[in-house]
């Protein structure tokens, strides 16, 4: 039993029986059906505009080359122009890598002291895999969501629908009722991949050592989340046009409560507005972040190019120039070289 | 010494993206009135008045209904189904249902448009069995 995370848990929890209790017993419908969702739009888009903001006063003047590879130098030694770039399109390139591929990530090594004597680097590509499975499938389930908010749906929601859906796992069908609808692998990928992400943080004894709540949190959530639509979708059956006319009134401002949604689909709707109130104010914000760290984002021109500190004090000096001019007589006198012989 | 933002043109630009982007679904739809589209049901189907389950229950949960009724016929060779009211049916997706529903385009297509599935089903199965058979004749 660790505090940080039986309290993110016991969170989560309590926010399952709110939008449990609150639809069920009380029917407070409107308020977690369209008051709760329209408030944590408002929060996530300000929120998250006020934080990028925010950072963007804090002036970034030198160069971080944290280098992973040659930077640039004498024409005969060979660059690495995407790891240690030197111009703007080198940047780019590092960034789509970074943004789209997580390379740093990928460059994840454990250390081990072999017999308590011998330090080894040892190949651990299990967080790059699982980080990347898990940020893409969470963004083709956004994606795949489109088909709530959007009429006539988009081609290619359509698409990505037809992609994730192209496995059909109907031979499961004895055991799980997931025969039909399709199976959409996304949201499967993603609960194995969040599943993941936390039990490393659990056995891992120097990950749970500096994981906190606020890094559980997040983590269940998104289990709730994914959990409960996987639920709705192949087990507790929810009436999906009921649904769509619903999401599309709160998308054309004309809300109105659908009937006979099932109480699941709030609890669904009140971890996704949990997770959008939370996002700007939490590590998760590291979506608009990743565009902003200055070890990535900053070509390393350092020695071909003058950055001038921005916040620089301006210091009065006293140039070589001003000195000779105060002291010329006497540096003549004294038998001194000067650069000029009068003023 | 004032606060300054610093890349300003670049961070205001990404921000438009971002904005653009999380309000993708309002300004989408601006002025599209996306009621869920209007069922018709066939004269045949008035006429009976219920379907195989509750309506709820159709509404949500025919496509398992037709996924037991599949694997009932395919693997157990049983072709009899009967609903809570024992009433028996035919389990037979061309024959059944689309004996009632002999409107697919209006009932079926028109409700999976709006909800964006596409069944694949219609590859192999035929989907207006009587007027194939009208047309043989
Ligand atoms: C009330 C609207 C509605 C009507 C009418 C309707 N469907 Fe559906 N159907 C749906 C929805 C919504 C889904 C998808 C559910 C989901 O995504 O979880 C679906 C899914 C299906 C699926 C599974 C498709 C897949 O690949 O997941 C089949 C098969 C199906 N319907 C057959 C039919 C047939 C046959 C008819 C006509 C007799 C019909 N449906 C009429 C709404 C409807
Ligand atoms: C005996 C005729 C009959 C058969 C057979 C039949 N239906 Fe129905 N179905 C109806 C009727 C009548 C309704 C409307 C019920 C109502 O509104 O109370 C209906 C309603 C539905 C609905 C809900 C539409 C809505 O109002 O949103 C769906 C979905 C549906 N049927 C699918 C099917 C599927 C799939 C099959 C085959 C498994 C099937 N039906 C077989 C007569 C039939
Ligand atoms: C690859 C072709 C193929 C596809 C695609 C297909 N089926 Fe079938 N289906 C068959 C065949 C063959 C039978 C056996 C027919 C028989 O024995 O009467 C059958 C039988 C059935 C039956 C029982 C018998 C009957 O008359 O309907 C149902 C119900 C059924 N399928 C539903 C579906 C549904 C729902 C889908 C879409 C999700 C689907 N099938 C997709 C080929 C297909």
């Amino acid at each position: 039993m660790n505090k940080n995370y039986m309290f993110s848990l016991i969170a989560v929890i309590v926010l399952f029986l709110i939008a449990y209790f609150g639809v069920e017993t009380a029917g407070l419908h409107v308020l977690f059906g369209i008051v709760i969702p329209y408030l944590a739009a408002l929060i996530f888009i300000v929120g998250f505009v006020y934080r990028v903001r925010d950072w963007a006063y804090s002036p970034v003047p030198f160069r971080i080359p944290s280098t992973c590879g040659q930077q640039a130098s004498l024409p005969w030694i060979r660059q690495a122009t995407y790891d240690n770039p030197s111009s703007n399109g080198g940047v780019i390139v590092r960034m789509i890598l970074e943004v789209l591929f997580f390379r740093s990530l990928f460059r994840n090594m454990r250390f081990e002291l072999k017999g308590g004597k011998k330090l080894s680097y040892i190949w651990e590509k299990w967080l790059w895999l699982f980080a990347l499975a898990f940020h893409w499938a969470f963004l083709v389930v956004v994606i795949r969501h489109l088909r709530f908010f959007a009429e006539p749906v988009p081609f290619w929601v359509q698409f990505l629908e037809y992609l994730d859906g192209f496995v059909r796992v109907e031979f499961l069908s004895d055991v799980l009722q997931v025969g039909l609808p399709g199976v959409f692998m996304s949201g499967l990928v993603l609960l194995v991949a969040v599943i993941f992400l936390f039990l490393r943080r659990v056995f891992i004894s120097q990950v749970n050592y500096i994981s906190l709540a606020s890094d559980y949190f997040p983590l269940f959530l998104i289990m709730g989340i994914a959990i409960s639509g996987i639920l709705m979708r192949y087990f507790i059956k929810v009436d999906i046009v009921g649904v769509k006319e619903f999401t599309m009134g709160l998308a054309t401002f004309s809300p109105s409560i659908p009937e006979g949604v099932g109480v699941i689909f709030y609890v669904h709707l009140l971890f996704v507005s949990v997770l959008l109130v939370y996002f700007p104010f939490s590590k998760l914000m590291h979506l608009g972040g990743v565009f902003l760290s200055p070890t990535r984002n900053l070509a390393n021109n350092s020695r071909a190019k003058r950055h001038i500190n921005p916040w620089n004090y301006p210091v009065h000096v006293h140039t070589y120039e001003e000195y000779e001019d105060e002291f010329r007589e006497k540096m003549i006198e004294a038998g001194l070289p000067v650069e000029k012989e009068s003023n | 010494m004032p606060r300054q933002m610093y890349d300003k043109g670049k961070i205001v630009a990404g921000l438009v993206i971002f904005v653009i982007i999380a309000t993708f679904p309002f300004w989408y739809n601006i002025g599209k009135a996306a009621p869920a589209p209007e069922l018709k049901l066939t004269d045949k189907a008035k006429a009976e008045k219920e379907c195989v389950m509750s309506v709820t229950d159709m509404k949500a949960g025919h496509m398992q209904l037709l996924d037991e009724w599949r694997d009932e016929v395919v693997r157990s060779a049983n072709r009899l189904y009967v609903n809570s009211k024992g009433k028996s049916f035919n389990m037979s997706l061309s024959n059944t249902c689309l004996d009632c529903h002999s409107n697919k385009a209006d009932f079926c297509d028109k409700c999976h448009d709006y909800a964006s599935v596409r069944p694949y089903c219609w590859d192999c199965h035929i989907d207006n069995p009587k007027a194939t058979e009208e047309a043989k004749e």
